[in-house]
């Protein structure tokens, strides 16, 4: 039985368009070709990479590039960055190797909860947007500073939902729901998505797009994982669309109360 | 000359620019940035940007990433 369901809006991101609202980093796949494979159960159209020396015992592998489907848009990150200045200089390097302007900001202050720094991430999207990149800016869940980053040009704001690669989901969904209520950019929840309800909750609470990396690399099975999460976007999508009922502290009834029929225990 | 190359010192003999140390190592000359001595080598400047000893070169690719 195959479901169905309607395809959701384009998102506009700066220039870029995209059709998914899965975006996938390309770290921790056992394989390339599970990699691929993945990606394609994913349906996604931006896909995350980073950048690192050439291993020189090693300088002529297959770049990862080559593993990518076509027609993916490739979001460089700055990840393992520290400061300002070290973002932007990868963000350089990325704009170097000639593949567009297009940048994902992370500018971290902890190496144990890999915590965005907020006074230099902020710094580094106003020097980059500056600069003519597209800035899609990684974040604590701040609505306040989703406020300033936006102001500073970025092109999308992406809170993190509990640490990069912990897999424990979106602690604070109405974080999420408060940036959105914030900002008119889009709101991408980055980091710490461990299962489809967890991508489907992102997407509820209002996020336009979840990006995953280790859900899908570190699951079992890889590509039925990213096949799940294409689903879970797509229900959480349509479900924040459909508007979830009001909760309430008490029950209500489904059946009708009145019309009992009398019965003898 | 001598050279230090992401990282590694090495000794190279025939090597006058970008284009050749990249030919050395067997690196494309596609989707990767080059940094001299701290500063980016634009692409179409590869194959004359030129090299001298004791420069420190990085040479970058993509990988994966999240």
């Amino acid at each position: 039985m195959t479901f169905t369901f309607p395809d959701m809006p384009a998102l506009a991101i700066g220039p870029y368009r995209f059709q998914s609202r899965l975006f996938v980093g390309t770290g921790k796949y056992a394989t390339w070709d599970l990699m691929r494979d993945a990606l394609l159960a994913s349906a996604t159209d931006l896909v995350t990479v980073a950048l690192r020396r050439v291993d020189l015992n090693h300088p002529d592998e297959p770049t990862i590039l080559d593993a990518i489907p076509p027609g993916c848009t490739i979001l460089p990150n700055t990840a393992g960055c520290y400061s300002a200045e070290e973002a932007i200089q990868v963000a350089h390097l990325a704009r170097a190797s000639g593949i567009g302007n297009l940048i994902k900001l992370e500018v971290i202050g902890d190496r144990d909860l890999l915590w965005p720094d907020p006074i230099g991430t902020l710094d580094a999207t106003r020097r980059l947007v500056n600069e003519g990149f597209t800035v899609m800016v990684y974040t604590a869940p701040d609505p306040i500073l989703a406020d300033h980053l936006q102001a500073a040009g970025a092109h999308a704001i992406m809170p993190l939902g509990s640490p990069i690669g912990s897999g424990q989901g979106v602690l604070d969904a109405r974080q999420i729901a408060r940036i959105k209520a914030r900002v008119k950019v889009p709101v991408v929840v980055d980091a710490g998505i461990g299962s489809p309800a967890d991508a489907a909750m992102a997407m509820e609470a209002g996020a336009d797009a979840v990006l995953i990396n280790t859900a899908i690399a570190k699951a079992s099975n890889p590509v039925e994982m990213a096949r799940a999460m294409r689903a879970a976007v797509v229900a959480g999508y349509w479900g924040r669309q459909a508007g979830p009922m009001p909760r309430r502290d008490d029950a209500s009834p489904s059946s009708p109360e009145a019309g009992m029929p009398h019965v003898k225990a | 000359m001598e050279l230090t190359v992401n990282g590694e010192s090495v000794h190279l003999t025939d090597v006058k620019t970008v284009g050749d140390l990249l030919d050395h190592f067997g690196v494309s000359h596609q989707t990767i940035a080059v940094v001299a001595n701290g500063t980016i080598v634009a692409r179409d400047a590869f194959e004359h940007y030129a090299i001298h000893p004791k420069d420190a070169i990085d040479i970058i690719r993509f990988v994966g990433g999240g």
